[in-house]
């Protein structure tokens, strides 16, 4: 961490969106992280995307667990409401915040330990319930604030930084959420902005659960030789699989979309993903496909990126249970509260 | 685009804005920091390493380094540097035990100096420590040159002259006061002196003739008028004050009135404000005391009732501005009545003492023709410098000037050629205390430029002597010192260490930093983070980064030099290293030839 908070200074020439506001507006508090951590390349991606998509900070809620990546929802996005919750416990109280207030924007911030060890339950569920959720897995392979000890994530014969092998078999998120039913499968780089941020945005506008797995290497504890989770090894051994790109609605009209071999993938909202893909056999609306070839690229040492897979027929949690149009807070006090004789008349039902 | 050479000691120099616009090359961030820690001797003793005249300069500098200020391009108002200067003038100690000081055992050569003024005094201040003998030649009573008897006693107090020219005359100079040379032929006949410097200014008001010029004893050449009012010739002026021209010799000559007794005074200029040739500043001071601008006038004739000046009558103008360029059309005529008009329309030089056939050229509008380098004329071992030189600049100028010639007199002495000259070398040495501590100020200050204190019209116009300006206070100096965002402290990065993880980028707060593939510098100036249109201000670029072949970019524009790019490095490959230029004068003009690299200290 600095002693000296950044500056309120900026460039003569910084931009402001659609409603009037700069990046740094979407700025939080100082990182208190070591210098050089991929979670805070994946905090400015955050900056950048809300910043991009006009979204008023008010609307979005920020959630985290415990470790690292979880502590980086104070550094984005300071006037957005936020939950730093149990560890690994993440999941169940976006669920409830979401159930509560559908229109809200969420975002969750957790990391292979709070993902894929304490909170594995809590994830798949999640996934499962299609919890609308933009989901950010800031995966490093280490517990590093317990002085990186292998994580859940650790390729099996990478070293850690003392020259221990790992033995045991690692789980992959994207594998894994491919399996349980997500709707929206992503794997990026905190090094590869130009890559996040689309991916990012396409994830924010997602309705349903959006899995991002994202590199991001540890400089402390796993950015050495024998590390498959450093800065080097990544780019040595990336391959991005698609390019996704987000097309708001009001932009469509000028994107040609004769030439190439874009495929587009229309969201909720009227926007408008476009994949380009590199392997021409790939389809990244094809679950099985996907599977199969992020698989192989697994088995062969590099790391598919992209927008992975995507679900054109996403239907979110309050959609899947017929839930109230708009926040609770908006319902009359009588509908909410009927009084004692509706719940009399419920409670007969269940006799 | 080619890697940045950062061994080449003008890459840092030029970042530090203020350093590279000052023509002696002040070391500010370094005195402003000494200012800051209340080392205000020391801070002095800093300044005079270069401009030798802090007090003075602290309030007449013409201030080339204010405009550069790279605070300005972010909150509009640059650093008060030059009021900072006074303020290490003014708080500190007894620093004479600091000046340098003649040897006993002189080196045997004489030099003759022209004129008393801060370019000959700079030459005397170099040469004497180095054991030569210096003789003044001043046609006036006391030295100091137009310093002394042009700039008026409410802008520089007299014992502030006294006290820093006497520090150079107290080596040992001989001063011939009232000893005007009337023969440079006769000075270079009489074989007493090794050299000859020529600093006698360009002591020649220019003239206006219209109709009804000389018909008035009230009708004034600015200079010598106002040379007139510091000699006691002049000690009243009639009500109505016209001053023709708006120099800032001009705004003396206005505030002079004032003082004078005159109740109404205008200042009358033929383009429109942005045209004038006076600073900013110096305008403001004037307006202060209410004298009156008047645009788009042009001087036709004086106007005489029963013999006596009653008014002036102008062509008035229409000004426009076309592409840029003013154009300006007549649409009649005006009077403008007055009792007393000075003229301030600008300075000739005049050198009816020096002989046409003596083998020292002379070109141009009658000037001598001096190297801009060496200050050497094209007779050998007769050197010019100031206003003498190349026509009038400002003080500053003169004393850097005055540096020059002293290196070259001193090579000229020794019997080496003056082509050859010492170059600049430089120190770069890191400023890291700790994980997140530096030994600078890093923190980025909001406060805006402090206001200078003024003494309350009533008591200025009492005499010519109450000064204006009153100085910073303690609370106000703690405040301006701290919007110096301490450019010399550089942003130093070791490509080799980088490992391309974008802490710096994420966290600059002015957008300075960017990774991308290499390309050509005006590509790559639309590539960056923010686009870099400020074209002279330089890219950093480094080489290829090991990981992804890509270069680290970095605009130095608007660069807070905050440290926060090291911080956030993982790798060391961003480190916040001092630049300190080492800047040669005549002491250092025998060191072998610079081989033209910096001494860096890692």
């Amino acid at each position: 961490m600095s002693y000296i908070v950044k500056p309120k200074v900026h460039h003569p020439s910084l931009q402001k969106n659609a409603i009037g506001r700069t990046r740094r507006d979407y700025e939080g508090a100082i990182s208190t992280l070591c210098a050089g951590c991929g979670h805070d390349s994946i905090t400015a991606a955050l900056v950048q995307a809300f910043w991009e998509l006009d979204i008023e900070p008010y609307k979005v809620a920020k959630f985290s667990g415990i470790g690292c990546s979880s502590k980086t929802p104070a550094y984005f996005l300071k006037e957005a409401h936020g939950f730093n919750s149990v560890h690994g416990r993440m999941p169940a109280v976006a669920t409830g915040a979401g159930a509560a207030n559908r229109d809200l924007i969420m975002v969750g911030v957790s990391g292979d330990g709070d993902s894929l060890s304490i909170g594995l339950g809590q994830l798949c569920h999640a996934v499962r319930r299609n919890v609308n959720l933009t989901y950010v897995l800031e995966n490093n392979g280490v517990y590093g604030l317990t002085k990186g000890q292998f994580s859940a994530s650790a390729d099996p014969g990478s070293m850690s930084k003392k020259g221990d092998v790992n033995t045991m078999a690692a789980i992959d998120g994207v594998l894994m959420a491919l399996t349980l039913g997500a709707t929206f499968v992503a794997r990026s780089f905190s090094g590869d902005k130009a890559q996040l941020v689309p991916i990012l945005k396409a994830a924010i506008r997602h309705r349903g659960f959006a899995f991002i797995d994202v590199i991001s290497p540890c400089v402390t504890f796993n950015d050495h030789e024998g590390s498959t989770k450093s800065y080097a090894y990544t780019r040595e051994h990336q391959l991005e699989v698609v390019q996704a790109d987000l097309v708001l609605p009001q932009a469509e009209i000028a994107i040609d979309y004769s030439h190439g071999e874009a495929m587009r993938v229309q969201m909720h909202d009227g926007s408008v993903v476009t994949l380009r893909k590199v392997d021409e056999n790939y389809d990244p609306t094809d679950r099985d496909r996907s599977y199969e070839v992020i698989r192989k690229h697994l088995l062969a040492g590099e790391v598919a990126t992209g927008l992975l897979y995507i679900s054109p027929e996403s239907v979110d949690m309050m959609e899947q249970n017929e839930a109230v149009d708009g926040p609770l807070f908006n319902l009359p006090f009588e509908s909410l509260c009927p009084g004692a004789a509706e719940l009399e008349k419920l409670q007969t039902r269940f006799r | 685009m080619q890697r940045t050479d950062v061994e080449n000691p003008d890459y840092f120099h030029k970042v530090v804005d203020c350093q590279w616009a000052c023509p002696a090359h002040t070391n500010v961030p370094e005195y402003i920091r000494l200012i800051a820690q209340g080392r205000f001797d020391d801070a002095y003793i800093e300044n005079r390493k270069s401009n030798v005249f802090p007090g003075i300069l602290g309030r007449t500098c013409d201030r080339p380094c204010e405009p550069a200020c790279r605070r300005t391009r972010l909150d509009g108002k640059p650093v008060a540097i030059c009021r900072l200067k006074r303020v290490a003038a003014d708080n500190k100690s007894d620093i004479s035990s600091r000046i340098p000081k003649a040897p006993e055992v002189k080196n045997g050569k004489r030099i003759a100096l022209v004129g008393a003024g801060p370019s000959s005094l700079t030459v005397a201040n170099d040469l004497m420590p180095l054991g030569y003998e210096c003789t003044i030649f001043e046609k006036g009573p006391r030295p100091g040159g137009l310093m002394r008897i042009n700039i008026p006693s409410f802008r520089l107090p007299e014992e502030v002259l006294d006290e820093e020219i006497g520090y150079i005359v107290d080596m040992g100079v001989e001063m011939k006061y009232q000893t005007p040379v009337n023969s440079l032929r006769e000075l270079l006949d009489s074989e007493q002196y090794d050299a000859v410097f020529v600093g006698s200014g360009a002591p020649k008001g220019k003239e206006l003739v219209i109709p009804g010029r000389y018909d008035s004893d009230q009708i004034f050449i600015g200079i010598e008028w106002l040379e007139s009012i510091h000699f006691g010739h002049v000690t009243s002026v009639g009500d109505r004050v016209l001053i023709i021209g708006v120099g800032n010799t001009a705004m003396d000559c206005c505030r002079s009135a004032k003082r004078l007794g005159a109740t109404s005074v205008k200042v009358i200029a033929r383009k429109t404000r942005k045209y004038f040739k006076a600073s900013p500043w110096e305008l403001e001071d004037a307006e202060e005391e209410q004298v009156e601008i008047v645009e788009n006038l042009q001087p036709v004739q004086f106007l005489y009732e029963d013999g006596r000046l009653v008014g002036m009558e102008f062509d008035q103008f229409h000004s426009e501005e076309i592409d840029g360029k003013l154009v300006q059309t007549s649409i009649g005529r005006v009077t403008v009545p007055c009792d007393t008009v000075v003229l301030a329309i600008g300075q000739d030089n005049a050198f009816p003492w020096i002989e046409r056939n003596i083998g020292l050229e002379f070109g141009k509008w009658d000037m001598p023709v001096v190297d801009p380098k060496t200050f050497m004329s094209t007779r050998e071992g007769v050197f010019f410098g100031g206003d003498a030189a190349f026509g009038p600049l400002n003080i500053i100028w003169a004393v850097e000037h005055g540096h020059q010639a002293a290196i070259s007199i001193h090579r000229f002495c020794m019997g080496l050629p003056v082509t050859e000259r010492p170059l600049n070398q430089f120190s770069l040495r890191s400023t890291k205390m700790g994980l997140h501590e530096w030994s600078y100020s890093n923190d980025y200050s909001g406060a805006t430029r402090q206001k200078m204190r003024h003494i309350e019209l009533t008591a200025r116009f009492q005499n010519m002597t109450t000064e204006v300006e009153q100085g910073f206070t303690p609370e106000q100096t703690k405040q301006e010192v701290e919007r110096c965002l301490n450019c010399d402290v550089q942003t130093h990065f070791t490509d080799s260490l980088c490992i391309e993880c974008d802490a710096c980028i994420d966290i600059c707060p002015v957008d300075c930093l960017t990774i991308a593939p290499d390309a050509e510098e005006s590509e790559l100036r639309t590539r960056l983070t923010a686009t870099a249109t400020q074209m002279d201000q330089a890219l950093f670029v480094s080489g290829g980064l090991k990981q992804t072949g890509r270069v680290m970019v970095k605009d130095e524009n608007v660069c807070l030099h905050c440290g926060l790019c090291a911080e956030r490095c993982p790798t060391f490959a961003w480190d916040m290293r001092k630049f300190t230029l080492q800047l040669p004068y005549a002491k250092d003009a025998m060191l072998p030839m610079a081989v033209g690299i910096g001494v860096g200290v890692q």
